[in-house]
Formats: C-alpha cells, sequence, structure tokens
C-alpha cells in the first residue's frame, strides 16, 4: 500500500478496497514505527487524522466523494493548522497553537483530504539542509547520513520514505525544488501567486510560494488542482481561472522546444549530475522534443541578489515574533528592551539571527541604494533573461542542484557553500515562474533531480512534460533501500 | 531682535470606515479592549493585510477637496520599529509613493490674516494600538482596537507663521474632513491628532531654524496654546545664548509647558522598503472622476454661499460653514424660520452657548433643528419677546417639548392686547408719584431715557409677557399726556 500514488490510492478508495480509516491509520502506524529513523515530522495528528479519515469515509458512503477525499497527506510546519502546533521549525513557536487554518490547509480539508502531521523543516524556512530545525534535522532515507535539503526536507523525507503518499511544502529559493531532487521526489513550485499565502507563515513575502511534493508528476496535478486559486486573503494571489492540470497529462510532447541554459551547464557541476541530466534530456528527444541552447546571462547574480531581497523581507516579517504576544518570552524580563532582546536572542536559531541581521543591514540608512534597490535592479535583469529565452523555447531543462545530497554538518560551517546549492533554483524566484524537479538519475546511490522551468501560469505544460517522462522512465518509481 | 516664526503641521486624520484598513475587524471607537482584534490586527503567523477600498475613496476624497494631484500609482511602504502597540514589528504606511500629491487650503485668523497653506502630500497609513500604564496591576496592558485603523497623515509645508494660524489651518483640514465625511474630527477620543513642527528665525532670514516637534495636543486651543509655549521656549534659549536641539517634545496642557521625548540622536532608523505583501493600487481617470461627482459642498463654497445667499458677515458665514453637522442644521433652521440672521443668531449664540457648556456635539444636541426654528418662528410673530425666548430654550434643553407647548404650559405667551397692557401702565403710574414727578420736570430730550423705570415696572408686572414694543408706545403717550 504504501508504494502507492496518490492516484492509485484516490482508485483504491473509490473501489472500496480499502477505507480511509484503514489507509490513514497504516500511514500512522508506519509513521510511528520508522520516523525516529528519519525526523520527518514535527507532529503527528493521529486523533484528528483519524476523524478527518472517518468523516471522508462517511462522505464517500453518502455519493458524495471528490477526487482527493480520504487520501492523507502531510503539511509542511510552516502551514498554520487550527488546533496544532503550528512551530515554522523554530523554539519561537514551539508553544504556538493557531486559532486558524491556512488557506491550503482549509481548501485540502474542503475536499476531504487526512493529515497525517506537520514535517520538519529549517527554522522559518531559512536553509537547505532541514538542519536549522529547532527539532533537528530530517534525515535522507536514501542515506540517512545525508541531508535531506531544505526547507522544505521534513516532506521531501517523508514523502521517499513513504511516510506520506504526498506533502505540501513551499519554496522561497528553492524550498520545494532541491529537497524533491535530493530526495528523488516529484517536486513542483508554482508561479507567484497562484496557490495562496495566507496561513503560510512568511520568510519572504515576493518569493514564498506553496506547492505540492509528490511522488509523481500525476500525483503533483492532484494536488495542485486542491491548492490553486485566487484568495481574498492574499492580495497577492491571482485572480486567475485554475484549469484542471491533469488535463494535459497525456498530451504528446512531438515537437517541444527545449531550452538548455549554457549558464547551468558550467565546469564545475558535478559531472556525474551533468551525465544523468544530459540523459534524461536525450530521452525527452526520443519523445520528440528539439534542444537549444540558450543563455541566462545574469545567473551569476542571482545567489547575491537573493541573499539580499529575501533576508531583508524576512527580518521585517520576523519582527512580529517579539514575546509580547504569543510565542516564546524569556523568563522574567526586567524591562520591555530586556523582553524583546532575550526572547528574540533566545527564541531565534543562528542561521535566523544571521538572516535578519542581513536583511536589517541591508535596508538601514544610507545602504538601501547600494543593496536592496540593487538587488531589485537584478531581479528585473534576471526576470529579463527568461523572458528572452522563453521566447525562443517552450521549457528550460537544467539540474536542480550542483551536488546531490551532502553529509550532515558538511556545509554547516561555510553559509556561502550551502548558499550556492540553490544556485539553479533561485533565480526562478526572483523571476517569479514556475518550476518542477524529478528524479532522472542516480550517483553514488543518491539521486539526481531535473529542474523543468516553463512561462508564468505554465504549470500544466510543466506537469505534461515532467508525465511523460515518468511514463518512459522509472527513476520516480525508485524507493531507498529498505522501503 | 524681531523674531519670525515658521510652522508645520501633520495632522492624522482616523478615516470613518466600518472596517479597518488591512483587515475586516471593526473601527468603533470604545469597545472593551482587544474585542476588536481579528488575526491579522494581532498579527498572528502567517496573516496577510488587505486594502480596504474605502479608505482608498475617502483619501481620495481628500485629495481632490485640497485641489491635489491624485496619486495614480500608490505604494505602501513597511517602516519598522518594536514597539508592543506595534503587533507586526512594522507600520504599513507610504513613502515615496502616497495617494494624495501637493495641495492647499487658504485660511484665515479671527485676526483678520488670510494665508495659502500647502499641503505637501498626504498618505494613508495604519494606526498603532494603544499602551495602557496606569492602573493595570503594576503592569503595561496592550489595546489593540485601534491597531489597524485607517488613517490619512496630511503634511503641511512650514508656510504658518503663528500659532493662530496654525490653528486656523487645524480648523480648515476639520471642517474639509468632517464635510467630506471621511473623519468624525473629534479631537478627544483621537480621531483627528496634531503634530507641529515649530522653528523661529530672525525676521528677513531666509534659512529655517532648528526644529522641534510638538506632539499629544488634542484641541485647536492646545495648538495654539502649545506653540506660543514652545516658541516663547525657543526665543528665551536662543536670546539666552543657547541653541534649540531637533527633538521630540511632549506638551503638557496641565503644567503648560513642553518637555523633551527623545532626540534625533535616538531616533530609529525605520528601515523603509516597499511592503511585499501589497501590491501597488493603481487607479485611472473614471475611478476619480466618479468620487469627484459625489464631493459634497466645501466648507469655502459654503462660506461663500452663505454670505451670497443669507447676507451673512463673512465671520458668521466661517464659522457656520466650519463644521458640516453645523452647517446642516443652521440651513434646516434656515428653511423653516425664513430668517437667516435669526437663525444664525441662535445657532452660534444661545446654542452654541449651551453645547459648549455640556460639551457636546450639534449631532447630538437635544434642540434639534425643527425645535429651535419653532422657537424662531414665534419670535418672529411676537407671541413671545426674544428675552422669554431664552427661557423656552433652556426648557427645550432640558425638558424638551416645542416652542408652543413650552409658551403654552409655562404660560409664557406676549400680552399684547393694547387694552390689558393700558391697564397695567395705568396702575405702574398711579403707584409712581414721585417717578412721575421727576419725568415731568425733566427736560423732553431726557424723558425717553427716564420710561426705563416704568417699563421695568410694567414687565415686572407682566412677568416679562408684555410686548415691549407696545408697552413703550404707550408708556409715552400716558406720560407725555400728563406733561401737557
Amino acid at each position: 500500500m504504501f508504494d502507492k500514488t496518490l492516484a492509485e490510492l484516490a482508485k483504491g478508495l473509490e473501489n472500496g478496497e480499502f477505507s480511509s480509516v484503514e489507509l490513514t491509520q497504516s500511514y500512522l502506524d508506519r509513521i510511528k514505527a520508522e520516523d525516529s529513523k528519519y525526523n520527518s515530522y514535527i507532529t503527528v495528528t493521529e486523533e484528528q487524522a483519524l476523524a478527518q479519515a472517518a468523516s471522508a469515509d462517511a462522505l464517500r458512503a453518502a455519493g458524495n466523494a471528490s477526487a482527493f477525499t480520504g487520501l492523507p497527506i502531510a503539511h509542511k510546519d510552516i502551514f498554520c493548522t487550527k488546533g496544532v502546533k503550528t512551530s515554522c521549525g523554530s523554539k519561537m513557536l514551539d508553544n504556538f497553537v493557531s486559532p486558524y487554518d491556512a488557506t491550503v490547509v482549509e481548501k485540502f480539508n474542503a475536499v476531504g483530504a487526512v493529515t497525517l502531521g506537520k514535517t520538519n523543516m529549517d527554522e522559518f524556512a531559512m536553509g537547505s539542509s532541514n538542519e536549522s530545525s529547532f527539532y533537528g534535522p530530517a534525515r535522507n532515507p536514501w542515506n540517512t547520513d545525508c541531508v535531506p535539503g531544505g526547507s522544505s526536507g521534513g516532506s521531501a523525507a517523508a514523502v521517499a520514505a513513504r511516510l506520506a503518499p504526498a506533502a505540501t511544502g513551499t519554496d522561497t529559493g528553492g524550498s520545494i525544488r532541491q529537497p524533491a531532487a535530493l530526495c528523488g521526489i516529484t517536486g513542483l513550485k508554482p508561479t507567484y501567486g497562484r496557490v495562496s499565502r495566507f496561513g503560510m507563515i512568511a520568510f519572504a513575502s515576493s518569493l514564498d510560494q506553496g506547492g505540492p511534493m509528490t511522488r509523481t508528476a500525476e500525483d503533483a496535478a492532484m494536488m495542485l488542482n486542491v491548492m490553486a486559486g485566487f484568495d481574498k486573503n492574499d492580495s497577492t494571489s491571482m485572480e486567475r481561472d485554475v484549469p484542471d492540470y491533469t488535463a494535459d497529462l497525456d498530451k504528446p510532447l512531438a515537437g517541444l522546444k527545449i531550452g538548455l541554459p549554457k549558464e547551468y551547464f558550467s565546469d564545475e557541476m558535478n559531472p556525474a549530475i551533468a551525465a544523468q541530466v544530459q540523459d534524461a534530456i536525450r530521452e525527452y528527444e526520443k519523445l520528440g522534443a528539439t534542444t537549444k541552447e540558450i543563455s541566462l546571462p545574469n545567473t551569476h547574480l542571482a545567489v547575491p541578489a537573493y541573499y539580499i531581497i529575501a533576508p531583508a523581507e524576512a527580518s521585517s516579517n520576523l519582527s512580529r515574533f517579539d514575546g509580547v504576544r504569543y510565542g516564546y518570552r524569556c523568563e522574567s524580563p526586567v524591562d520591555l528592551e530586556d523582553l524583546y532582546k532575550r526572547s528574540r536572542g533566545e527564541g531565534f536559531g543562528a542561521e535566523v539571527k544571521r538572516r535578519i541581521m542581513v536583511g536589517t543591514y541591508a535596508l538601514s540608512e544610507g545602504f538601501y541604494d547600494a543593496y536592496y534597490r540593487k538587488a531589485q535592479q537584478i531581479r528585473r535583469l534576471i526576470q529579463q533573461d527568461f523572458a528572452n529565452a522563453l521566447l525562443e523555447v517552450d521549457v528550460i531543462m537544467g539540474p536542480t542542484t550542483p551536488h546531490p545530497a551532502f553529509r550532515l554538518g558538511e556545509k554547516t560551517s561555510d553559509p556561502i557553500a550551502m548558499y550556492m546549492e540553490d544556485i539553479f533554483t533561485i533565480s526562478l524566484n526572483l523571476a517569479g515562474l514556475p518550476g518542477m524537479s524529478i528524479p532522472c538519475g542516480s550517483t553514488e546511490g543518491l539521486p539526481v533531480g531535473l529542474q523543468i522551468i516553463g512561462d508564468y501560469f505554465s504549470e500544466q505544460k510543466l506537469l505534461n512534460v515532467a508525465h511523460q517522462f515518468q511514463l518512459n522512465t522509472d527513476w520516480h518509481k525508485q524507493a531507498p533501500e529498505g522501503i | 531682535m524681531e523674531w519670525e516664526v515658521v510652522i508645520g503641521l501633520e495632522i492624522h486624520a482616523q478615516l470613518s470606515t466600518t472596517t479597518k484598513i488591512f483587515s475586516g475587524a471593526s473601527t468603533a471607537f470604545g469597545a472593551e479592549p482587544n474585542t476588536q482584534a481579528c488575526a491579522v490586527d494581532l498579527a498572528l503567523p502567517g496573516t496577510l493585510p488587505v486594502f480596504n477600498e474605502n479608505a482608498l475613496r475617502m483619501a481620495v476624497m481628500f485629495g481632490l477637496a485640497i485641489d491635489a494631484e491624485i496619486g495614480k500609482r500608490s505604494v505602501f511602504d513597511r517602516k519598522n520599529y518594536f514597539y508592543p502597540d506595534l503587533p507586526k514589528g512594522y507600520q504599513t504606511t507610504q513613502l515615496a509613493e502616497p495617494i494624495v500629491g501637493a495641495g492647499y487650503v487658504d485660511i484665515e485668523t479671527d485676526d483678520g490674516v488670510s494665508r495659502r497653506v500647502r499641503i505637501h502630500h498626504a498618505h494613508l497609513e495604519e494606526d498603532a494600538g494603544k499602551s495602557l500604564h496606569e492602573d493595570f496591576h503594576g503592569m503595561s496592558g496592550i489595546d489593540l482596537n485601534r491597531a489597524g485603523t485607517p488613517l490619512v497623515e496630511i503634511v503641511s509645508e512650514p508656510d504658518m507663521r503663528s500659532a493662530k494660524e496654525a490653528a486656523a489651518y487645524a480648523r480648515k483640514i476639520h471642517a474639509i474632513v468632517t464635510t467630506l465625511g471621511i473623519c468624525d474630527g473629534n479631537m478627544a477620543e483621537g480621531s483627528m491628532r496634531c503634530d507641529c513642527n515649530v522653528s523661529i528665525r530672525p525676521k528677513g532670514e531666509e534659512k529655517l531654524g532648528t526644529r522641534t516637534e510638538l506632539k499629544n495636543i488634542n484641541s485647536f486651543r492646545f495648538i495654539e496654546k502649545a506653540i506660543e509655549i514652545e516658541v516663547e521656549r525657543q526665543i528665551d534659549l536662543i536670546e539666552d545664548g543657547g541653541r534649540v536641539v531637533q527633538e521630540t517634545r511632549l506638551f503638557d496642557p496641565d503644567k503648560g509647558e513642553t518637555r523633551s521625548m527623545r532626540s534625533k540622536e535616538e531616533a530609529n532608523d525605520y528601515r523603509y522598503f516597499p511592503c511585499p505583501d501589497l501590491l501597488p493600487v493603481e487607479i485611472d481617470d473614471s475611478y476619480i472622476d466618479a468620487i469627484r461627482e459625489t464631493l459634497p459642498e466645501l466648507p469655502d463654497a459654503r462660506r461663500d454661499r452663505f454670505i451670497e445667499q443669507y447676507g451673512l458677515s463673512e465671520y458668521d458665514a466661517g464659522v457656520l460653514s466650519s463644521y458640516r453637522a453645523q452647517a446642516d442644521y443652521y440651513e434646516t433652521v434656515v428653511q423653516a424660520s425664513k430668517d437667516a440672521k435669526l437663525a444664525a443668531n441662535w445657532v452660534m449664540g444661545e446654542l452654541a452657548r449651551l453645547l459648549n457648556q455640556n460639551d457636546t456635539d450639534i449631532k447630538d444636541s437635544p434642540v434639534n433643528a425643527d425645535q429651535l426654528s419653532g422657537l424662531l418662528i414665534r419670535i418672529k410673530d411676537d407671541t413671545i419677546s426674544g428675552k422669554i425666548a431664552k427661557q423656552v430654550f433652556e426648557v427645550m434643553w432640558s425638558e424638551g417639548g416645542s416652542a408652543d407647548e413650552i409658551i403654552e404650559a409655562k404660560g409664557l405667551k406676549q400680552v399684547t392686547d393694547t387694552g390689558a397692557i393700558e391697564q397695567i401702565v395705568d396702575d405702574v403710574i398711579a403707584n409712581a408719584n414721585a417717578q412721575v414727578e421727576q419725568y415731568k420736570a425733566a427736560e423732553p430730550d431726557k424723558r425717553g431715557k427716564m420710561i426705563g423705570f416704568f417699563m421695568g415696572q410694567v414687565m415686572k408686572a407682566t412677568q416679562g409677557k408684555a410686548n415691549p414694543g407696545a408697552v413703550n408706545g404707550i408708556l409715552k403717550k400716558k406720560l407725555d399726556a400728563l406733561c401737557d
């Protein structure tokens, strides 16, 4: 049962092969038995999950089930869940029980989905390895000495270890795609504005976007069908029709024009990854696609620009965590300043503090033009690079990450090396474009991810392109040893 | 040395929207603490702002009223600082691209100075909550009901040259926002708040002096007072060889002083940047034109019409048009009583006196415009004298009722029956031999003044109800007859 995709589980429920309660219970049992190895969950919501499963079964018995009714999923602990601890991977919110549901959570609840629990993540989504989590790192199911990637490392590990058939994630600089690549699963970061950010704890508001983390592109389409859409509570969500993302999955790819950015295939890249990605491209050529070398000349500026904009927004977004109304408060503050300094000093971890300081500096009087304004200008250049490229090609492909999963602790003392792991993913967030990562190979027993980039609101196309690959390859079906 | 005073004002006006600028919580004043603060106002993790279009509409109305350029594109920025009554750790405001650009208002002081005061811009922002430091078990309490209330901040150029001008400017802004109906103008409740930037310079000098910013000023009278005190302080300081330090000062009306709150060096670096949770607000001409269509008659136009249509003095017209509810009240009374001058005297006289005395807004006046009109009609048709009318009005204020009901119940109807008056006059003359003799002995041109005594006696005898014109005529006729 744990090897079934969401789509297969949906059929099983529909055909009465098992009930949602049975399905949910078996996942809960498996989490209990196995998750100590991966630390992929922060909170398991057993009681609530079983109650939701029972209502889903009742809904089905009454003939009111939809495609998603009764399917269990996990939510990244960045999404607010009513009555359930929503920690965002931080000591700061270890005591925070949200009084409301994020729009994404509400949408899954509305279609009768079951929430198994809340997955581990880098603290406030700041990290590429899941090592900044207050709850300890999640581990990569392919090799538990390795990181699962981040910040949605818990979601990626849970899906890879078959501890959830699918999970939600969020992606600010690659936080869905990079862990998906490192854990050998499928991850989709939608176009900025496609999925509501309401109730998704903000890291960098102009870059954050929620999306699905699944085993297959088909499952990602099912998830996105639930998640996507305008939300009156999020002014940056787009008022635009939501297509059926499963509708175009089977379209043939003949004539597809694939752009290969020369900047993504440099000599410095891990040769094994380069080779696997080239193999994947050849597979697409077999399916009738043509390739073309393109250039994204400002790629090298993406990481520096991102590490101005994201920390700047974060420094402001995280100001609300002040020990006054909710969250961590230090013991016996002597005055207001002491309350602020110690609550924030003790409540936030090192990486979060580093980014708050960087962001505060970048926005300071006298530095704004040199840093923040300049970074915004670079952002427009990067957008323009993609716009030019997408005039010539339908999709852009390349590696999701420059390296496979690295060892725990390997990069924690070198933040720049850690930041460079996101070099291929970050520019999409700056441009607001959608991107996917799908498994396309393996090196040293660790998965390799192929990134597929499309134009704004081309999620249907991306899912189609990914699905066709998965119909013709079996990288996405491979499971870590012992699973 | 002769000094010139330079003043600029920053006025915060709370907009009369029913819900907050970025959330659906109510903005009503006076609720139990924290009962009108929703998840967004509390800045719970994950919450996002949604801009209230009504606040936009009201800001555009204000911009049109001051003849300003309206920002077709305006942008919200975050002003970052920590304070317990600022839940997000930043205030959402507008810095570089405000909704209202440069405009102006014309002011007149009661000593006859008129001046055009330029407005630099006006922008939309959210109000903070309140910190309650008293009576809270020795701790500070936070009330977030006010957090997120929409404000329009109106920033003037340093164009005012006296405390009186500053107060006149504030009154004019008050008149505009209340006439537009975008702010209730209640300064005591903080619906309209005023910060005054004050500096002095030697007369003739171009360069501006160092300014201080005065806060905590919650009435027009205090604007005048605070500035006068501050100007005096600055002059004394400089003339004693000191210099003014740029700082924020708190006005203390009880002690009649201003005192330092924080200096420029202690000021925050607010790290402004565009709020990524809100898109730029873009509006077009048709949106602006549609709002222009809805604008009511503005105070200056109404004042000019009052002068033209009702023959009022510039002063009376200015006072009556300065507050929309008062101007509306006045016009209702004019229409019913058909006497613009009498109506003006009563609205600005007796009515204003009792409203002030009881600290009551004209909107809540216990005597409504119809009641007052009824009273004026009875003055005009000689049913009662002006003096009796004041008695009737007092009863009306405290007990209610129409003029006719009160006149009837209290028996205050004026005696106009000449037969009855003649009888009383005869009695008075018969009982005042000494005064009659004096009258007779006086030079004819002095006699007019002496009639006052007899008049008083008649009024006493009739409890003021005799028609004074009739009494005067009869007295004169009868006394003069005695002199022949």
